[in-house]
């Protein structure tokens, strides 16, 4: 057809979608998921669901060291098989690294969610108050959540090289985990590190436990009462046990090896 | 009838009550781009029966007396409905007494010889105008993008045509409480508008009347509101600051609803309901 050789110039000759909907429809769009992300609201449902895996792992951790208690053959033992966890179908430490994998997904997606609300929030209000503000609901640990978190963040790069990568400065011995710790934290500035950052940990977990319900929409009157009192129990748990740790070797309590 | 005597039939005047000798610290600024800072005002012999913003009254009259520039505050209803009322007194929004907008705060709440500090709110979207008022268009850009619905607007509907659940009425009428004063706003460390926006949306999405629009609209107002202000942490600073006392719940509800309007609206562009 002749008028097909030469075609006109669409925006005046074709009709084209007219609803809003129809050109909504063509529009490009991310996928869903980075959409998502884009929104504040978005990065708080990442920060939430990040928050989860790593309490999580938090809770594992805490659960598993407290085989220090036993002495050194459980806690190797158990060392041992993280790295044989389905081992038949998994050659040995596979496993692990997938949820080694998962962690650190979780955390930089935290981190990096952080990061980018942080600015938001210092845009949203360039000019501070000039007075004091006093404030009636707003608590130490939601305020200082950044702080708590970089402590936190910060404890976690010397908590690896202390006792997974190169040891700080003891004789370290690979896969001798139990005399590892033992060894580290029988330094009482180690172990004031480590009372520190689960301390800063426990500040941090008072606020985020509770926080996650909110980010997530998770509401309802019949269980609200619950969620600051589960918020005090899992960042309380979590403290006392491991703050334990550092305290008990300080005590001889644990930790001699011989 | 002379000047200095009452009217017949005129009230008694009323009987000299307490009153309080204060200290006024003000935020002065002479518009929105000059710098400011806080100057000093003796306030003497204010009865404390006024209002906060009676009491403002009177320190400009006597400012004008003395040619001098009275204090610029936002007001209106005075009677804690219109929203138009702020200021930041002594660190808190709207002050002291929980539940009460600036122009139902009364000087009773206040002792003798007190130093006030009276400070606009300050957040991005909100620029300061002069002194203590400050541009509150922001919210409005929020409630343009979808805190309406699209109906004929006829004649006024019977009473009940549409049931609706009381709990859920209630509810609904508890987030249509907000007056848009922006002490939320104001109270937020993060300068989020999440409690002023979730308060618009829910009143809507709860009730039968908004389903048709509930996702569009949530999507849309979240997005402006997110272009405008900070990001909400949590804190609940906002509800303890909010003259209607409205609740963070419906904060939680905002969130639910937001993912589901971003999951919705993808599939709405596919017909799919
Ligand atoms: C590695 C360094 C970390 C940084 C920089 C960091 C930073 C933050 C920040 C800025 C927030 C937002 C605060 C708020 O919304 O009020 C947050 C929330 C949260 N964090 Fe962390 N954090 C870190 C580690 C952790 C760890 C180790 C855990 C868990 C054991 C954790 C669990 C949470 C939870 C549950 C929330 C609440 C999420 C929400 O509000 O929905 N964070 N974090
Ligand atoms: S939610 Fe409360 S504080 Fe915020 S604008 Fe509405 S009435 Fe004011
Ligand atoms: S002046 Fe109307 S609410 Fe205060």
């Amino acid at each position: 057809m002749a008028q097909a050789t030469t075609p006109a110039p669409s925006s005046t000759h074709t009709r084209g979608p007219v609803t809003g909907t129809a050109r909504d429809a063509n529009r490009k769009r991310a996928p869903f998921l980075i959409e998502f992300y884009r929104s504040a609201v978005g990065k708080k449902y990442v920060m939430a669901i990040t928050g989860i895996m790593i309490m999580g792992f938090v809770f594992a951790h805490m659960v598993g060291n407290v085989k220090m208690y036993l002495g050194p053959a459980e806690f190797d033992t158990y060392a041992e098989f993280l790295r044989q966890i389905l081992v038949p179908i998994f050659p040995r430490t596979l496993f692990l690294w997938l949820l080694r994998l998962g962690l650190i997904t979780a955390f930089v997606l935290h981190i990096h969610a952080a990061y980018g609300l942080t600015v938001i929030n210092h845009k949203a209000r360039p000019v501070k108050y000039a007075s004091k503000r006093d404030y009636v609901a707003a608590n130490y640990a939601s305020r200082t959540m950044r702080w708590s978190g970089i402590i936190v963040g910060l404890f976690i790069v010397f908590h690896l090289f202390d006792l997974s990568w190169t040891g700080t400065g003891f004789h370290y011995y690979r896969g001798a985990a139990y005399e590892n710790v033992a060894h580290s934290l029988e330094r009482p500035l180690v172990a004031l590190i480590y009372i520190v950052a689960n301390l800063a940990l426990g500040l941090h977990l008072f606020h985020g436990a509770w926080s996650i319900f909110q980010s997530l929409g998770w509401n309802n009157p019949r269980f609200n009462k619950w969620r600051r009192g589960f918020a005090i129990a899992f960042a309380g748990l979590i403290t006392v046990v491991n703050v334990s740790f550092p305290i008990m070797v300080q005590a001889g309590v644990v930790g001699h090896v011989g | 009838m002379t000047a200095t005597e009452p009217l017949s039939g005129s009230p008694a005047p009323a009987a000299p009550g307490r009153t309080l000798n204060l200290t006024l610290r003000v935020w002065r600024q002479a518009g929105p781009d000059a710098p400011g800072a806080f100057e000093d005002y003796d306030a003497p012999g204010i009865s404390v029966d006024m209002s906060f913003l009676e009491m403002l009254d009177v320190v400009n009259e006597r400012l004008v007396e003395q040619s001098r520039e009275p204090i610029t505050f936002d007001h209106d209803c005075r009677e804690g409905i219109c929203g138009t009322c702020s200021l930041m007194i002594n660190g808190r929004p709207h002050g002291p007494q929980r539940g009460t907008a600036t122009c139902q705060l009364h000087m009773r709440k206040f002792a003798d010889g007190d130093t006030i500090v009276i400070e606009p709110w300050r957040a991005e979207a909100f620029p300061v105008v002069r002194d203590l008022a400050v541009d509150r268009g922001a919210f409005d850009r929020i409630v343009e993008a979808g805190g309406y619905i699209t109906v004929n607007s006829g004649s006024a509907p019977d009473a009940n045509l549409i049931p609706i659940p009381k709990s859920v009425a209630d509810a609904a009428f508890d987030a249509a409480a907000c007056i848009g004063c922006g002490a939320c706003v104001a109270a937020c460390p993060n300068g989020a508008a999440q409690l002023f926006t979730s308060a618009k949306l829910a009143h809507l999405n709860l009730l039968p009347q908004g389903q048709a629009e509930r996702y569009k609209r949530t999507e849309a107002m979240v997005d402006t509101m997110e272009e405008l202000f900070g990001s909400c942490t949590n804190h609940g600073e906002c509800e303890a600051a909010c003259p209607k006392e409205i609740p963070i719940d419906f904060i939680a509800l905002l969130n639910k609803d937001y993912l589901r309007a971003k999951l919705k609206n993808r599939r709405y562009l596919s017909r799919k309901p």
